[in-house]
Order: structure tokens, then C-alpha cells, then sequence
């Protein structure tokens, strides 16, 4: 690669992208999260089956299973919008995850009893990986698989309370020390656990010999969580970015309005050079998102290094953008009444979803290192 | 969304690329000339063979080439260790300022050996009173018969010491406001009562100078605008000070840095496996990653016929930080022989000393990172202006730090 010049979406992706803003601003004001945040609701259901409707949750999965069978950049152009909206439903879980691990080492009774009702959103699947503090590893996994069913206890779990099945991450004995399980929630023992951010539900999971079916090959489990964190890296990077530009304009619009000796305080150095600056940070994570989506819509050799990339940008700039946003908006940004919290709350989410900032660090460097470079 | 090049791109890419292979002087044939003699051997090959200037009019000495060739040109050209930095002034914002308000007799004749590298131009705009503030320049013209009379000084002027021409920005009215009693000229650097004086910076290197201008007559048929009108002219030029899009940045880079320190060693282990070290290293990828990639989104936007968005202005600001970031790290990594100089007996000749000592000057250059801030935040996100006490005041009554 590296030459030429057509490093933009397309015109179908740009008009997929202004119908999805559209139909977001209409359907998922920030009244809305708003309501999700003070409620009891884990999640917008409403919201949820519109989503399911618009085909989104159907978008790269197959033809033949039900899906659209559409490019990964039209699911990066979605992702974006829904991170931008700060939607809260549980897109992330069960498209970029639960999907894509079916995809990618899903059975094909698995693949054909689930990824059909995965397209239409009837369903929500999650991904269980963490089990407590700490960073996950295959050294450090308690759950285990015998006999077709998984024990262990798995906490937080993103849309655990709401899922109908998760994929499991369990030890095993052989090969890279951990393999994947599909399990079907109903009857497994589910406890809503209360985060910084409560426009995404989670909950703990306690597995007592959960019947579990197999994904892939045993003992070729790790190898495909970190496939699978690649893939989802780059569209959780979409969702970062798009909410870093929304900090970035709430902050703009909020300081042009805000007088202070006798002029808008967006007039005063302190508060240009700010946002200027979260600007910049937005531009790079916008960029290297757009080397992750080419990478992921491309099964490019180089995705270890692009997704690595995009995630660590993003990370970064809705850090920035989210926590200079409320400092913009001074002791009104702080207030539960005003909407700064949205972006600050999932901006941490998103950081730690998938492995934290200096993970994807490490991974970058040592993609790198094994010459997967660009 | 790919990386390949539409098939006319190509083929321009192709003949681009063979004629630079057939054409690149071997290090031989530049053996014992200096940087500028080098420049001008290597401006003078492209231009016999219609690949200077290349977007510029064929009349001028350029090849009537679309904004996409020229980056894809930059890319390619950028693959070869070539010179290229002494034209940098006169062919990029000189030259776009001649086009835009000279005579056509003008044009005929100084844009052609702009071009082919026959005369350097530099470009004489800062003062003393005036960096940021460019505007509050004070240097004076005054009219005599036929020409203008010119006194003051001028700073930060690049190249000043080996160029044939300049561009200048002169005060004619100190009595109206300030930017409206500015006005334009071009006019020979040999010209009688132009002093030169290097200014030392703290890398050692000497690229600026001191222009000292005593009583030097400029025609007034050298004027470019009306009188008055300088500023408006001025801002041509500076609307063509940004960087390049598409060529390739050399020097203290993440793989530079990356090889260093696989080489080197923290407590007997190989720094590069120390988790500090492998975060800063991230960062910097992601960084240059960031910058090139923008890069990419606005040749697309070239290449579609549309006008890049202002993304690729960010470049400047974030590069400079960078480089000095990573220079200061990498002396880190040596631990004290970082800090030699000698090449016998420090890595790298001294290169991340050197970078170090540099990159302040990097940061300034250009329009430092605050006024960087500023543009961004003024002209792509739109905030309002910073107040302006001497708005509409007559030049001679604002306030100066001696007055």
C-alpha cells in the first residue's frame, strides 16, 4: 500500500452516514440517554428494535445467514454515528462482538441457529471475558470448561443481564490456554453490577456446569480473543472518535454562548488553544480510524498494527475531548442536569472495554515488531 | 476505500518514477559541491526535462499539472535522497504571489528561472516589532521620483545570504491603520544598501539573517498591488506557507527511535521490551500514523477534484513537538554519551543533540504553536478572533513597548 489517494468512504458510505445521524437525532435524543441514565431500564429497547429494523445489527453478517452481507465500512460509518449519539443500546456486545466471534469461529450450527436472529436484533449476545481486577490472561482464568459445560464466575459482563447468550472465555489445558464457549443465558445465575456508566447495563455471571458448546478449537481460544479484539478494536475506535467531534462541538457551541467580561469565553486564548488542541487529537484518531476501517473492511495483513493504531488514537482523543468539554463548560459541566456526563462516562467505558489504553499499546509495538507493518 | 491510484494516476506515477530513476545524480556526480551547488545541478536536470514546477503554466516553466500529480510527484521524488530546500521560498510562495499580481512582462521573465533554479528568492516579511503581530511591520518606503526609498530592518529571513531575489513588505502609510499602509515589492537582493547578517542559533546552524536595508531604491515598477494594498498581497504568500502535502518527512523518526532502542539496554535487557518505553514509542506511532494518514484523506480530496479540508494543518504543530519529544527521549535511551557531540565517540554523530537544539526553532518557525492554535481555532472551528486594541488606530498612535 502506501501510494495512491482513495482513502475516503464512499458516496453510498457518506449518505448511509447522514441517514444514520438523522435517524438517530430523531430517535435517540439526549432526553433519551438522559432517561436511560436516571431509569430503571438497562437499555432502549424501543431504540434497540428500530436499530434491528434499519438492519443495522444485519450489516456484515452473510447473505445466506440472514444478514446484508455489507462492507465493514458501512459498519464503521454506523458505529460512528452510534458514538456519536451515545447510544444506549447493546450494539457493541452483540454486533461487535458476539457476531464477529461467531464469525469468526463459530460452528456452523452455531453460525446457523444464532447469526439469523443476531440480523434482526430479536437477539442480543455478549462477549465474557473479565473476571474481576486486573487484565485478563490465559494465566489468570478461573472458569473452566468440562464435559460440555463451563463453571466460573465472569464479572463485569457488558449486557450480561439483558444477553440470550454469551461467548465465554474459559482456560483450558491445552494449547494457548484458553478456548471459547457459547452459552445460552437462560437459567445462569445473573446479577446487574452498577458502573460509571449507566447507560450501558452490566452484570455479573456465575456459570454452575452452564451446558456450553465449543467455538473453534480448544485450546485456540486466545488466539481468537485476540483476533476478535482487532476486529471490534477498530469499530469501537469508530464510536470513540465520533464521540470525541461530539465533545468537540458541545464545548464550541457552549463557550461561543457563554459571556464572561464582556465577551464569549470561546474569544480567550485559554479556551481556542483548548479546544484547538482537541481538535488536533480528533484529527489523528479520525485518521488512523480510517486506516483501521480499510484495514478491517480489507482483512489487511496489517490490521494487528491499524487496529492497534486507531484504538490507542481514540482512546486518547475522547479522554481529551470529553474531560476538556466539561472543563469548557465549568462548574455547569459537572452538574448531573447538564449533558457533558454522557461523553465523559462512555469515553472511560470505551477505554477499558477491550483492554485498556496501555494493552493496545503493547500490542501496538509488538505488531510492529513481528514486521507487521504498513 | 483503497490505496490505489486511478489508472491515469498510475500511469503519471510510472513515468514519474522512471524518469526520477534514469535521472537522480549518483553521489559521485555531486561529490565536492556544496548544498546549493547540489540544488541547483538537480533543480536544472527536472527543469530541462519539464519536471520543475510541475503544476506551474508551461509559459512560466512548469508542466500544466494537476494538483494530485504534484503530491504524487512529492512522493515519488520524496523516495530519492535529492535536494530540494533552498527553492522552497521563492518557488512556493514567491512564485504563487508573482502569478497572482505581477505583470505579464514580470512573469516572463522571473518565473522561468525560479523554476529552473537559476535565482533563489527568500522572502522578507518579520521584524524586530513584528513576528506574530506580521502587520506592525515598521521598515519604511517612501517615494522619490520613479522609485521608493527603503529603511529599517528585517528578521528570520531564510536564505537571505545566498538569494538573488526578495519579496518584501514595506510600511508607505504610517498614518492609517495599521494594516492598511502596507505595501509590496520584489526587488534584488544585490541592490545597493542591503545588508546581510547571519543570525547564530542555538543548533549552531546560521539559516536566518538580519536584513539591514539603508536607503536601497526599489522601483516603483517592482511593486506588486497598489500602494496600500500589501497586506491583501501578503496574504497570498502566507496562504501558500503550509506544508506540502505528500512528501516524505526524513530524520528523527519513530523508526529511527524504535531501532534505537532495540539496540540499546535498560538494566541488561533490551529497552525496547521496558513498558514505558514501548507506550512513548505507541504514542509516536500514532502520531506519525495520524499525519500521514491525513495526508492521505486530503490527496483523496484532491484527487475527487475537491479543495482538502483544513485538516492537514494540524501537520506543523503536532511534527514539531514530536520531533523534539522523541530527540530528548532518545539522548534518555544513550543515558550520558546521548549528550556527546563528537561522532567518534557518540551515537549517531550527535543527531538527537542536534535535533534537540533544532526543534525549538521548529516550533517557532512558520507561525509558532500558539498562532498554529490560534488559525486552528479561529478558521477551522470557527471561534471569534482575539481582541484587538490597535484596531483602527492610526499606526503611529498604537502603543509599542518604547513609546
Amino acid at each position: 500500500m502506501v501510494e495512491g489517494v482513495n482513502f475516503e468512504f464512499s458516496d453510498e458510505q457518506n449518505l448511509l452516514r447522514d441517514q444514520a445521524r438523522g435517524f438517530l437525532q430523531d430517535e435517540c435524543p439526549t432526553t433519551l440517554v438522559r432517561g436511560i441514565l436516571d431509569g430503571d431500564d438497562s437499555y432502549a429497547r424501543e431504540l434497540w428494535e428500530k436499530i434491528g429494523q434499519m438492519g443495522w445489527t444485519a450489516t456484515v453478517i452473510p447473505e445466506s445467514y440472514g444478514g446484508l452481507g455489507a462492507s465493514y465500512l458501512d459498519l464503521c460509518v454506523i458505529a460512528e454515528e452510534l458514538g456519536r449519539a451515545v447510544a444506549p443500546v447493546p450494539f457493541s456486545s452483540s454486533v461487535y462482538l458476539a457476531t464477529e466471534a461467531l464469525l469468526l469461529v463459530g460452528t456452523e450450527a452455531q453460525k446457523e441457529k444464532w447469526l439469523p436472529k443476531l440480523a434482526t436484533g430479536e437477539v442480543v449476545g455478549t462477549f465474557a471475558i473479565s473476571e474481576g481486577s486486573g487484565r485478563p490472561s490465559p494465566a489468570n482464568l478461573n472458569t473452566t470448561a468440562v464435559d460440555g459445560t463451563v463453571s466460573g464466575t465472569k464479572i463485569p459482563v457488558p449486557d450480561g443481564d439483558i444477553a440470550d447468550f454469551a461467548v465465554v472465555v474459559a482456560a483450558s489445558q491445552r494449547g494457548d490456554g484458553a478456548s471459547l464457549y457459547l452459552v445460552e443465558l437462560e437459567g445462569v445465575e445473573r446479577t446487574s453490577v452498577a458502573t460509571l456508566d449507566p447507560t450501558r447495563s452490566h452484570a455479573k455471571l456465575t456459570f454452575d456446569g452452564a451446558t456450553a458448546s465449543v467455538m473453534g478449537t480448544e485450546g485456540e481460544g486466545w488466539a481468537a480473543v485476540e483476533k476478535l479484539f482487532n476486529r471490534a478494536a477498530v469499530l469501537y475506535a469508530w464510536e470513540q472518535i465520533a464521540g470525541s467531534e461530539a465533545a468537540l462541538e458541545q464545548a464550541k457551541e457552549y463557550a461561543m454562548g457563554r459571556y464572561a467580561f464582556g465577551r464569549p469565553i470561546a474569544g480567550f486564548q485559554a479556551i481556542k488553544h483548548k479546544l484547538a488542541n482537541v481538535y488536533v487529537k480528533n484529527t489523528l484518531a479520525r485518521s488512523n480510524g480510517y486506516y483501521g476501517a480499510w484495514a478491517l473492511s480489507t482483512d489487511a495483513p496489517e490490521l494487528p498494527i491499524a487496529a492497534a493504531t486507531a484504538r490507542v488514537s481514540g482512546t486518547q482523543a475522547y479522554y481529551f475531548a470529553s474531560k476538556e468539554n466539561i472543563q469548557t463548560h465549568g462548574g455547569m459541566g459537572f452538574t448531573w442536569e447538564f449533558d457533558c456526563q454522557f461523553f465523559y462516562r462512555r469515553s472511560k467505558l470505551l477505554s477499558v472495554a477491550i483492554g485498556s489504553e496501555s494493552w493496545w499499546q503493547d500490542r501496538l509495538i509488538t505488531a510492529i515488531e513481528r514486521g507487521q507493518a504498513a | 476505500m483503497d490505496f490505489k491510484d486511478t489508472p491515469e494516476e498510475a500511469a503519471f506515477r510510472d513515468e514519474a518514477r522512471q524518469w526520477l530513476e534514469a535521472n537522480v545524480p549518483a553521489d559521485d556526480a555531486l561529490k565536492g559541491l556544496d548544498e546549493i551547488e547540489r540544488s541547483k545541478l538537480w533543480q536544472k536536470r527536472k527543469y530541462d526535462a519539464g519536471w520543475a514546477c510541475i503544476r506551474w503554466p508551461k509559459e512560466y516553466g512548469g508542466r500544466d499539472a494537476s494538483a494530485i500529480e504534484q503530491v504524487i510527484w512529492n512522493q515519488e521524488e520524496s523516495r530519492f535522497n535529492v535536494p530540494s530546500g533552498v527553492f522552497a521560498i521563492g518557488q512556493g510562495m514567491a512564485a504563487p504571489t508573482m502569478m497572482a499580481w505581477a505583470s505579464e512582462e514580470d512573469k516572463v521573465k522571473h518565473l522561468p528561472p525560479l523554476a529552473s533554479g537559476e535565482h533563489i528568492w527568500c522572502q522578507l516579511f518579520s521584524e524586530p516589532a513584528g513576528g506574530s503581530d506580521l502587520a506592525a511591520l515598521r521598515t519604511q518606503a517612501k517615494k522619490d521620483g520613479d522609485d521608493w526609498v527603503i529603511n529599517g530592518q528585517k528578521i528570520w529571513t531564510s536564505g537571505a545570504h545566498f538569494s538573488d531575489y526578495g519579496i518584501l513588505v514595506v510600511r508607505t502609510d504610517p498614518t492609517v491603520a495599521k494594516h492598511k499602509g502596507l505595501t509590496y515589492f520584489f526587488f534584488d537582493m544585490k541592490s545597493p544598501g542591503v545588508d546581510v547578517k547571519p543570525i547564530k542559533q542555538i543548533s549552531g546552524g546560521a539559516n536566518f539573517n538580519e536584513v539591514y536595508f539603508t536607503d536601497v531604491r526599489i522601483p516603483d515598477s517592482q511593486r506588486l498591488g497598489a500602494v496600500g494594498q500589501g497586506w491583501q498581497v501578503a496574504l497570498t504568500t502566507l496562504m501558500n506557507e503550509r506544508a506540502a502535502i505528500g512528501g516524505g518527512g526524513m530524520g528523527v523518526g519513530f523508526d529511527r527511535i524504535f531501532e534505537l532502542a532495540k539496540r540499546v539496554n535498560i538494566d541488561d535487557r533490551p529497552a525496547i521490551e521496558d513498558r514505558q518505553v514501548r507506550a512513548k514509542l505507541a504514542d509516536w506511532y500514532c502520531q506519525e500514523s495520524g499525519l500521514r494518514f491525513t495526508g492521505y484523506r486530503s490527496m483523496s480530496a484532491l484527487s475527487r477534484g475537491d479543495t482538502p479540508g483544513p485538516e492537514n494543518s494540524i501537520g506543523k504543530y503536532v511534527g514539531a513537538s514530536k520531533t523534539q519529544d522523541m530527540a530528548s527521549f532518545a539522548m534518555d535511551l544513550l543515558e550520558l554519551s546521548g549528550a556527546v557531540l563528537d561522532s567518534e565517540h557518540g551515537e549517531e554523530s550527535g543527531i538527537y543533540a542536534a535535533t534537540y537544539m533544532g526543534a525549538p526553532g521548529g516550533r517557532i518557525a512558520g507561525g509558532s504553536d500558539e498562532i498554529m492554535l490560534n488559525i486552528l481555532a479561529e478558521r477551522v472551528l470557527g471561534m471569534p478572533q482575539d481582541v484587538r486594541l490597535d484596531k483602527g488606530i492610526p499606526f503611529n498612535e498604537i502603543p509599542t513597548g518604547s513609546n
